[in-house]
């Protein structure tokens, strides 16, 4: 990468503050093969603002002032970094090293593959062991007499953006899972995807049947029947169409389309209208807009959000959520679920819907987990969808980003009932962009195997987990009821709210604001650490002096039930 | 009695309350001359007492012979009774309809309640100007207690005293009353100790078109200034609107009589405008269509939220000239009794770290609303639902309270007190038990003597188990200036009044349990270790006096 550097560094370059322009830091601006940095000169403070190039969405020059050249480097996570550079011909050459660093080519000149990976080889295999999806299946009570483990797609035979290792119907045949697959686009077959061990309901996940306008496949009608059989205690399952149903028709023409009631039996269909890719990735556009808008007026602001339609997108995505994860867990019916190709919009109605009704989900590991299970192993298109590599424009669209929102308007519902808080959903959504870890590079499982990336680059999870304290939420308790079942949200459009911490971030300059999180993080730190001074003061004085101390345990927030 | 000839029915049973949140209830509906009640009369507990003040509109229907009241309250909550009996239900709705639109002050139930709680302090003498003056005195004498409108002859809406400077005498200041909107002369509002500006208000100056001008009025703001120091005059109102008030009269002050003052107009709309405004927000908020785009359209078209924007901006301003550009400051409006107190109040809350305590906030309530003659009871006397065309209606204070709360939820550590505390106020101001928001000025209610007839809602407030009840757990005292973001991205609809009958709170109330115990837990055991530390310390002292033999 170090040839696409036209100038390794400019002096007396100055980072402007957007909301107070005449704050302006003087410094350094450096651009290395991973990250632009700027240095300020001032000896006491040295700050540093490091930008990773692969964070960089693109790198504006507006034209040349008396003063020098603006560069405005917007970042894929929604930060502006305003730069003034004195002469002309280094912004231009700034400008056209960023444009080539921050659009790599080939895989290998992201970041993780750019280190050499026998650097930290046991650390590296390690961090690779840390989620075991198979023993989430098995947490589920999966495989059981109901649902079993396929050998079908094993090389990827019947499936190559689906995991080698599938869950299907006890009853499925292979004639029937290879026929059904035939009968989907892309030969995404109804797979189980979340198993409901209450009431023996499970979540299926596909992508649009091959039916046009009459065609009809036995097989599949008999996948879908035998999905239905192994809820013994229902009559017909849910089939949602999470495309508007006009869109599910036209597709039609192209001998695509959904299932017809006449040749199905026992299934209702059932249409969700979450829009296309294309649709959420100019509304994105827009909500992003609206959040840098320097000194909007109310009515400004309010129809900027109203037009950018990003909201009501939003409450699309969780209503879908809401409706598998009712059938599920109150009716007791099984749901399987698809859009077009069953990897954007169907990944997300089935990853809300775990959210909503396993607990386990709304802890760090669990969101790990579920985001390896909906996302990774059943390809989510992430290098095309976050533009890992130069590639196809209209390929890109925020469809994990409208995941991550839903699970922070969910703890803006329920504060307690999530492990973690609103900077790991931030984290999260900065890495699927940085590729400075391999799990989210390319397709699908067999590319990333193709690809070799567990033996290149290292996993992101083991290293969210160790920074785990930064992103609890002071507020989650095991045992607290709220945490407890299924989460029964509103969805009613007042209870949703712009994700001010994605798309308005405080600038630099702007002090500190005060958050109850980071107080009552510091609250609960501190009860820690007077518990073990407890505990050592009773260690040391035996007898009558130990008495403050034993009663402890009554008012311990972490033992007792007592709210 | 008066009140049992407009109470047609007194009784019904088999009644169907049905309200937000709660269980459905079947009971005996009862009309006192105050109150709806509705009792189960199981363990003789009331399960519904409404008082009549508290009703803003009342809805009939009909299905056979069993009528549906929808009773629509000024606190926005909307109940329904189900009432058998056609002529019960027409009963009840008309009694209500009298009894919750009386008129006459004398009837109102604050004279009637009687407290069930033991008064410990008289809310009515917590607050007394002179007090408040005596704090002022301490930091400095270029002030004085002036009783010139002793006999509310001056001002008809000024309490009986007042801070204005030292060196001007009461004879100017009848001379500049004449020449201020209802008489309302500059009086101080704030002194800012941190470098000695201070913050006056009045109403506007009578200038008329033919530009009048009093000399005294200028020597009364004058005397504020400090040598070769300018000030800024703050009015409330649009350049247009202002110049607009000349033909009525009314006016600004030019820049060739107060050379030492730069005048800004803000855009702070006048108060039939705001009506309207709460109007349509509370008509959004119940839209049942779940539509997104109609939610946010509606919610635009309110501009609830603007005004929350340009009060809360204007006192930024006020504030930012008193502490960063260290000058004193002037605003009006038009009257002086509106706009004009939301930002002298908010700017206060903004620079003065006491405002952010319980009684600090009391006291600011009592000093820049009650005695500075908001009208409260014209102000109040209909909500959003009420149907009759609004005459001096308006959300003033509301809409100081939803700012309040936005700051409170920007620095959610600096106030002593929770939003359940501004909850109430907007409460009380509605509809209440206490005397303190009756009137609408603070000689109406000595008129009315009602620190005698009524209980002040201070004296209820200031009881330990309500303090404990309105007190912010994340409170660490703060003495730093708090300067709130204006931005619209910073500002959110105040969900605590405005959809607190429309979802449920039960999630958030339980953080808040979460948060009030692990600070209490925290607090515990830092009493138990320090506990053990003394103890600790203790035996080493006395440790080596057992060694030595």
């Amino acid at each position: 990468m170090m040839e696409h550097i036209r100038t390794p560094k400019v002096e007396n370059v100055r980072l402007i503050d957007r909301t107070a322009p005449r704050k302006a830091m003087v410094g350094t601006l450096y651009l290395s093969a991973t990250h632009t940095i700027f240095v300020e000169n001032n000896p006491e403070t040295r700050r540093e603002t490091w930008v990773l190039h692969s964070m960089v969405a693109s790198v504006e020059r507006p034209p040349t002032t008396p003063s020098g050249s603006h560069l405005v480097v917007h970042t894929k996570n929604f930060q502006v970094v305003q730069l003034l550079i004195p002469q002309e011909r280094d912004a231009m050459d700034v400008q056209a090293s960023l444009a080539r660093l921050s659009r790599p080519e080939k895989y290998s000149e992201l970041y993780c593959l750019s280190i050499n990976p026998n650097a930290n080889k046991e650390e590296r295999e390690e961090s690779w062991s840390f989620l075991d999806l198979q023993a989430d299946y098995r947490r589920m009570g999966v495989p059981n007499n109901l649902w079993v483990s396929t050998p079908a797609n094993s090389e990827y035979r019947v499936c190559d953006t689906y995991p080698s290792e599938l869950f299907v119907p006890k009853s499925a045949t292979p004639p029937v899972i290879v026929g059904s697959s035939k009968f989907r686009s892309r030969g995404r077959l109804p797979v189980l995807t979340y198993f409901h061990q209450d009431t023996l309901a499970a979540i299926c996940r596909c992508s649009q049947p091959l039916s046009g306008f009459s065609a009809r496949s036995q097989e599949d009608e008999q996948m879908l029947e035998a999905i239905m059989k192994s809820n013994p205690g229902s009559d017909y399952i849910y089939v949602v169409d999470t495309r508007p149903k006009l869109n599910a028709m036209a597709n039609r023409a192209a001998g695509k389309g959904y299932e017809n009631e006449d040749h199905y039996a026992n299934i209702k269909l059932q249409f969700i209208g979450i829009e296309n890719i294309h649709v959420m990735r100019n509304s994105q556009q827009k909500i992003s807009d609206v959040g840098e808008l320097k000194t909007p007026s109310m009515g400004d602001f309010l129809w900027g959000l109203e037009s950018s339609g990003w909201l009501k997108h939003i409450k699309a995505v969780l209503d879908a959520g809401v409706f598998i994860a009712k059938a599920v867990a109150e009716e007791g019916i099984s749901v399987v679920v698809h859009c077009s190709d069953g990897w954007d919009r169907t990944a997300q109605a089935c990853s809300v819907a775990s959210v909503l009704l396993e607990p386990y989900y709304r802890t760090m590991k669990g969101l790990m987990l579920l985001i390896e299970r909906d996302w990774v192993s059943f390809g989510h298109k992430f290098s095309h969808r976050y533009n890992h590599l130069e590639g196809d424009p209209k390929e890109v669209s925020p469809v994990i980003d409208q995941f991550l929102e839903c699970v922070w308007q969910l703890s803006e519902q329920f504060p307690c009932a999530f492990e973690f808080n609103e900077r790991f959903l931030v984290q999260l959504h900065r890495h699927v962009y940085s590729c400075q870890y391999g799990n989210f590079l390319g397709n699908s499982q067999k590319e990333r195997r193709d690809m070799g990336l567990r033996e290149r680059t290292h996993s992101l999870w083991p290293q969210l987990w160790k920074d785990r304290a930064q992103y609890a939420n002071p507020l989650y308790r095991a045992d607290h009821t709220q945490t407890q079942g299924m989460l029964r949200p509103n969805t009613t459009p007042y209870c949703f709210k712009m994700w001010k911490g994605m798309y308005n971030r405080m600038e630099k300059s702007s002090p500190p604001r005060q958050t109850p999180t980071d107080l009552l993080t510091a609250v609960r730190e501190e009860t820690q650490q007077l518990e073990e001074e407890l505990t050592n003061h009773q260690e040391v004085a035996p007898g009558g002096t130990a008495q403050p101390g034993t009663k402890q345990e009554d008012c311990n927030p972490d033992k007792s039930g007592s709210n | 009695m008066e009140f049992a000839e407009l109470i047609k029915t007194p009784r019904v049973d088999g009644v169907v309350l049905r309200r937000p949140f709660l269980p459905t209830v079947e009971g005996t509906l009862c009309l006192t001359g105050h109150h709806l009640i509705l009792s189960s009369r199981q363990d003789n507990t009331e399960e519904l007492w409404l008082l009549h003040a508290n009703i803003d509109a009342i809805e009939k229907r009909f299905v056979g012979s069993l009528g549906t009241i929808i009773v629509k309250c000024k606190d926005l909550r909307v109940i329904q009774l189900d009432i058998p009996g056609m002529e019960e239900c027409l009963n009840i709705a008309s009694s209500i309809e009298v009894l919750s639109t009386l008129d006459s002050v004398s009837l109102m139930y604050p004279l009637f309640y009687r407290p069930m709680f033991q008064v410990i302090e008289d809310g009515w003498k917590s607050f007394l100007p002179e007090d408040a003056f005596k704090d002022l005195e301490s930091m400095t004498e270029e002030w004085r207690l002036s009783d010139v409108n002793k006999d509310y002859s001056v001002c008809s809406s000024y309490p009986p005293l007042v801070a204005v400077p030292k060196d001007v005498d009461d004879d100017t200041l009848r001379k500049a009353a004449a020449f201020r909107h209802g008489g309302r002369f500059p009086v101080l509002s704030y002194y800012h100790k941190k470098n000695g500006m201070v913050m006056m208000r009045s109403g506007q100056p009578l200038t008329g078109t033919n530009g009048r001008r009093c000399k005294e009025d200028e020597k009364l703001i004058n005397a504020t200034l400090r040598a070769g120091k300018r000030g800024y005059i703050i009015d409330t109102r649009t350049v247009s609107v202002a110049q607009q008030a000349k033909a009525r009269g009314g006016g600004f002050e030019s820049e060739a009589n107060y050379p030492q003052w730069r005048r800004i107009h803000k855009a702070i709309e006048r108060s039939s405008i705001l009506q309207e405004s709460l109007i349509k927000l509370v008509e959004a908020c119940n839209d049942q269509s779940h539509s997104m785009d109609r939610w946010l359209s509606k919610l635009e078209a309110s501009n609830w939220q603007t005004h929350v924007k340009e009060i809360l901006t204007s006192a930024c301003l006020a504030a930012q000239c008193i502490d960063r550009e260290g000058a004193s400051v002037l605003v009006h409006g038009t009257e002086g009794t509106d706009s004009t107190l939301q930002v002298t109040s908010l700017a206060q809350i903004i620079l003065d770290p006491a405002c952010r305590t319980i009684q600090g906030f009391q006291a600011l309530v009592e000093r820049e609303w009650l005695q500075a003659g908001h009208p409260f009871q014209q102000r109040c006397s209909q909500s959003a639902y009420s149907n009759s065309k609004p005459r001096c209606e308006a959300p003033v204070f509301l809409l100081f309270l939803d700012c309040v709360w936005q700051i409170l939820r920007q620095f959610p550590c600096s106030f002593q007190f929770s939003q359940h505390f501004l909850v109430l106020l907007f409460e009380h101001t509605y509809a209440s038990q206490f005397g303190t928001f009756m009137g609408n000025s603070a000689s109406e209610r000595s008129k009315l003597n009602l620190s005698q007839k009524t209980v002040s809602l201070w004296s209820w407030v200031n009881r330990p188990q309500e303090v404990e009840r309105l007190s912010n757990p994340l409170y660490e005292a703060n003495c730093l200036v708090i300067w709130p973001s204006v931005a619209p991205q910073s500002l959110l609809l105040w969900e605590g009044v405005f959809l607190r009958w429309k979802r449920s709170s039960r999630c958030l109330d339980e953080a808040y349990d979460e948060m009030v115990h692990i600070i209490q837990y925290n607090k515990e055991l830092q009493n138990k270790v320090n506990n053990l530390r003394r103890q600790l310390a203790q035996l080493e002292t006395e440790e080596p006096l057992l060694q030595t033999p």
